[in-house]
């Protein structure tokens, strides 16, 4: 079945949406994590969450593992969708235009594959700035009465960079425009869809999109402007 | 009226093609796409030039023969309708019409505008029909089918496989016009029998003859003469997923 699966457009398709939702999963739940970012009590909730993750051990191994695999399935998928498409077409056309009317191509849509390239530029990135700690400040800061990593400093300090606050918030738009065809198409995909719930589906993605582009983006902007100074930041927590 | 022409024309499958300029006046803005082009080929046949190659048959929208894109668009501008069903009253007096064959490494061109669909044609021989015993018709309501289910196969089966679908479709895909095919046989009990055999041989067919992938974009159905929904597609992946079981 599984060699079908890939050998079959369909096949391939319903694996893209499979690993696309899973990801889509993934998103939820480090948006909801990050968003103790926002807490005015000096990160020590995040720092907890953080910890909390950290501590999960070869679990956490297990789904970092599995993460890579849905993102390896679902980038080498995508790269395959492409080549059919320029095999399929050999001679472009001149003259492109969408009709219209009952049509879903969008801008979204249409740049699935460069929105896609971003993201995956972005992810290494993100993981060597956070989750490795590079050029980041290294601290550690007590929680609940126990010594962890100071992510919370390191993230302040990061987003006090203009240049990566925008850069991270630039991204966040772009991931909302690959959810805004994503979402709904991953259903669509599974063959879910019909004519009665594809509305329903079409603008709960939209709203999606939009809610986790803006979940996103809001931390590095909340971060820049009204976030704690880096540099005082410790000695007001540990402070009387 | 009056309109400037870009037509792609091609001498022969194989053999490079180009966009070449005409022009075309007295145009009555009741005629048809296909009219306009009927008098162009018998202005260029009285000047002695090779008349535009373009198909067509019945003329009213039934039959799936005509197919051109017109100014980016298969079938032209108007929604569900076929290109000799476009009237030029649609288009403004003195514009430039670019008029290109359907595109796609499955529908290679045979000459200008003409194109070869036979793919299709291989599709539906691999499963686009029930297999029955011949004899006398069955009654008509021996098998009983609900009225919602019977309109909704009829509406997969109004596919007149012009192949506009794959045409419209940024990546010349025919989940469209084979998701229909499965579609009208999937939803009716006569269809059962075969279902399995029928996914599994028409999607692997349509693999084969070099049509893309799926993207969702749904130009399709913006595309489709018939309005065929992507419903179908929906289904024609179930259906997929199914047969594998």
């Amino acid at each position: 079945m599984s060699t079908k699966l890939l050998q079959s457009t369909i096949g391939r398709k319903v694996l893209a949406a499979i690993s696309g939702l899973a990801l889509v999963g993934f998103v939820v739940v480090h948006l909801a994590g990050n968003l103790t970012l926002l807490l005015p009590d000096g990160g020590a909730a995040f720092n907890a969450y953080a910890h909390k993750l950290a501590s999960l051990g070869p679990l956490l191994w297990v789904a970092r593992a599995g993460l890579l695999v849905f993102f390896v399935t679902h980038v080498l998928l995508a790269i395959g969708v492409r080549l059919d498409e320029k095999r399929a077409r050999p001679d472009k056309y001149a003259v492109t235009a969408s009709k219209g009317g009952p049509s879903k191509q969008t801008w979204s849509s249409r740049s699935m594959l460069v929105t896609g390239v971003v993201i995956l530029l972005f992810v290494p990135l993100h993981v060597w700035m956070f989750t490795l700690n590079q050029g980041t400040p290294h601290a550690t800061v007590e929680v609940h009465g126990e010594q962890v990593k100071d992510v919370y400093l390191a993230v302040v300090t990061a987003f006090k960079n203009p240049v990566k606050a925008w850069a991270y918030v630039a991204v966040m738009v772009i991931l909302g425009f690959h959810l805004r065809h994503g979402f709904w198409s991953a259903f669509q995909s599974l063959g879910m869809l019909s004519p009665k719930c594809t509305p329903a589906i079409y603008t709960a993605g939209v709203v999606f999109a939009a809610l986790m582009a803006v979940g996103f983006l809001i931390l590095p902007l909340y971060m820049l402007y009204f976030g704690p100074d880096p540099e005082t930041l410790r000695a007001v927590v540990s402070g009387p | 009226m009056k309109f400037n022409l870009k037509i792609w024309r091609q001498e022969g499958p194989e053999l490079p093609g180009a966009f070449r300029d005409y022009t075309v006046d007295n145009i009555i803005p009741e005629m048809s796409f296909l009219e306009m082009l009927d008098a162009l080929n018998e202005e260029l046949i009285r000047k002695g030039e090779e008349p535009v190659a373009f198909d067509s048959d019945c003329r009213e929208g039934i039959c799936g023969t005509c197919g051109l894109v017109i100014d980016g668009m298969a079938h032209g501008p108007k929604l569900a309708c076929t290109t000799c069903e476009v009237r030029m009253r649609v288009f403004e007096d003195g514009c430039t019409i670019t008029v290109e064959p359907f595109r796609a490494k499955a529908f290679p061109v045979i000459k200008d505008l003409v194109v070869d669909r036979s793919a299709f044609d291989r599709i539906i021989g691999k499963g686009g029909y029930v297999s029955e015993n011949t004899g006398s018709a069955p009654d008509g309501n021996a098998i009983p089918v609900p009225k919602d289910i019977a309109e909704k196969a009829m509406d997969s089966a109004a596919c007149i496989g012009c192949g506009a679908c794959v045409a419209a479709c940024p990546n010349a895909s025919a989940s469209l016009f084979v998701s229909a095919k499965i579609s009208q046989f999937a939803l009716l009990p006569q269809g059962h029998a075969e279902r399995k055999s029928r996914a599994q041989k028409m999607v692997g067919q349509m693999d084969a003859e070099g049509f893309g992938n799926c993207s969702n974009h749904a130009e399709c159905e913006a595309a489709c003469p018939k309005g065929i929904s992507i419903e179908n597609i929906a289904r024609m992946r179930a259906e997929y997923m199914r047969s594998l079981r």
